[in-house]
């Protein structure tokens, strides 16, 4: 029995390496054609830019790409709405219209304005200007960005993990109306959200005062973890990689804590006692400067590294499957580069658990400062 | 790649405002139910388990109790069989103490009875005695002076009557 | 390159630190089997501290 699920556990680890690789060798198969066709990856620049593209946000949603026997380039996936406001409002079309360009070659025109993707960003160009023109470091000079509203790649991803998250305990909470011990997937999400709640709220918040924050915690844990673990997928979301997204998280967990922060919390940040008087303006700078700025800027550039650096190296390593290709031949590389895979996914399984119970765990943990209730000297 | 020029504010406030309605909507419909019966679940086994614990005390409480109560019975049990030994001797004793008593009174009582008629019978002899005196003195009073023999018959025929009696 | 110079002194230096916590919640652990869960948190917590302090440093060099 043990054996077995152990060894269901490997080959659903092993799947999701394999498609990785598959993923890359797809991109990889074809070796022409100008650059502005996306997708085809061969040299170290043109995979150091792959995995750049990877990282940041999309504006459609691709599984592969490959080219056709009559050389045209097949994408598989579909394409994403794009909402921007623009000088003259808001402005929808599909992500199709740009051809799954990303270097502003191809201009969109809509409600008498024109648009270019540079990078995975959506560009207005000029009123007089009909192409992009660039300066030496690649910047657009006749075009500016727009405040983008699309649902991106990223935007998708958080969605779908939503509704995950929601079916999955709204389940749970039905079934409890039922039986006293959960069955199916119940069983597996309950000791999770126990988890949190013993080893996370209540060390840290403290008995009293735990309940109100649990369903924060809870949330930002199983967001973070499920999107997490989507990074992992075939699908190729990296949507806690996304610097926005992180900031976003920080600031919650920074607005839960100081907007529950108690009378001696403040008395303790802005007027320490039991230290001369003088200090205690130097400390108080220190202490809102460690609780406005340190502590979310800390929380939200560990989760944003360690994904970002969680998916460069497994990419990076796929990737050894192409530039090992003349050392080792198709075979070795492959070989060498999936065992990688293998061991890093395994590791990236692990990370993804790690930082969604230390962002919540840390959450906890300044909560925990804040509505700490100090006894009086 | 520059990590700030990437900051998508639309991203930002996307996720922001998913993140709120998420937050909401699982409150709502999952947390609240979920925490609550899981706090409930935890009660209750905590409950069971302290009245289990209750029960057993109480269990143990009874079979003390009850062993007391034997051993309370039994203890009175041996009083009462005790008592109802003493009394028992207490009441031979103080039969026989009675029945020696009414015996000697009895005996008493008739010796004195005895003693009482033997009185009367002594003082009804007495007085007979002196009757048959009188009677013989008037008898030989009377006759004296017709015949001397006469008279001595009487006497002794009288006499004769009197041993008889 | 100057940044490169300086993002490995800070990776030496988280390196020390996280090598460090590790050995000493190992010591710990070791001393005392009962408390290793308490410590494993204390552990992580600390690490993730000095994690976010390296990594703040490693993009303020960027």
């Amino acid at each position: 029995m043990n054996i077995a699920q152990k060894t269901t556990k490997f080959l659903t680890i092993a799947v999701i390496a394999l498609f990785t690789t598959v993923n890359f060798a797809l991109n990889s198969n074809e070796n022409n054609q100008g650059e502005e066709d996306g997708g085809k990856v061969n040299t170290k620049s043109e995979i150091t830019a792959y995995i750049q593209h990877h990282l940041a946000d999309s504006h459609d949603f691709s599984l592969f790409s490959y080219t056709s026997s009559e050389g045209e380039r097949k994408h598989f996936g579909f394409p994403l709405p794009v909402i921007v406001w623009t000088s003259k409002g808001l402005v929808t079309f599909m992500s199709s219209a740009f051809h799954h360009n990303d270097d502003g070659h191809v201009i969109v025109e809509k409600g008498g304005l024109k648009f270019a993707k540079i990078h995975s960003k959506i560009y207005e160009l000029d009123s007089n200007a009909a192409t992009v023109s660039f300066d030496e470091s690649h910047h657009a000079t006749n075009a500016h960005k727009v405040l983008d509203f699309s649902i991106t790649k990223s935007v998708f991803g958080i969605l779908l993990a939503s509704l995950l998250i929601f079916l999955g305990f709204t389940k749970l909470a039905k079934q409890y109306k039922t039986k006293a011990i959960p069955t199916g997937l119940g069983r597996a999400l309950e000791p999770l959200v126990l988890y949190v709640r013993d080893e996370i709220a209540r060390p840290n918040i403290g008995e009293k005062k735990y309940r109100k924050f649990m369903p924060y915690l809870l949330t930002v844990f199983f967001f973070i973890w499920i999107l997490n673990l989507m990074g992992l997928t075939p699908f190729g979301f990296n949507v806690t990689g996304q610097i926005a997204i992180t900031v976003c998280l920080a600031l919650f967990t920074l607005v839960v804590y100081i907007s529950n922060g108690t009378k001696d919390f403040w008395m303790h940040t802005l007027w320490m006692p039991g230290v001369p008087k003088l200090l205690r303006p130097i400390l108080a700078v220190l202490e809102l400067a460690g609780f406005l700025l340190i502590k979310p800027f800390s929380l939200l550039v560990r989760l944003f590294a360690n994904i970002t650096a969680g998916h460069s190296v497994v990419m990076g390593i796929a990737a050894l499957m192409i530039l090992l290709k003349t050392q080792f031949g198709t075979v070795g590389a492959t070989g060498i580069s999936f065992a990688l895979t293998l061991f890093l996914t395994v590791i990236e399984i692990l990370v993804a658990f790690l930082q969604a119970f230390i962002f919540t765990m840390l959450s906890a943990l300044f909560i925990g400062m804040a509505v700490e209730e100090h006894e009086h000297h | 790649m520059d990590i700030f020029n990437d900051f998508s504010i639309g991203l930002f406030a996307l996720q922001a405002v998913i993140l709120i309605v998420l937050l909401v909507l699982l409150k709502k419909f999952a947390w609240k139910p979920i925490l609550a019966s899981l706090e409930e679940r935890e009660t209750g086994i905590e409950d069971a388990l302290k009245s289990a614990e209750n029960a057993r005390k109480e269990m143990q409480n009874l079979t003390a109790d009850n062993e007391r109560l034997a051993k309370e019975a039994r203890a009175e049990r041996d009083a009462m069989m005790k008592e109802a030994r003493e009394i028992r001797e207490n009441m031979i004793a103080e039969a026989k103490e009675d029945a020696k008593e009414v015996t000697a009174s009895l005996i008493e009582k008739a010796q004195a009875s005895i003693a009482q008629e033997k009185q009367a019978a002594l003082a009804e002899i007495k007085k007979n005695v002196a009757d048959l005196s009188i009677g013989i003195a008037e008898s030989v009073i009377k006759k004296e002076l017709s015949n001397k023999k006469d008279q001595l018959d009487l006497v002794e025929g009288i006499l004769k009557d009197v041993t008889l009696n | 390159m100057y940044n490169l110079i300086g993002a490995g002194l800070i990776v030496i230096g988280g390196g020390i630190g996280l090598g460090q916590i590790g050995g000493k919640a190992m010591e710990g652990i070791a001393r005392q089997p009962e408390a290793a869960g308490k410590i494993q948190t204390a552990m992580i917590i600390i690490g993730a501290l000095l994690e976010g302090l390296a990594f703040g440093a490693l993009l303020l060099g960027k």
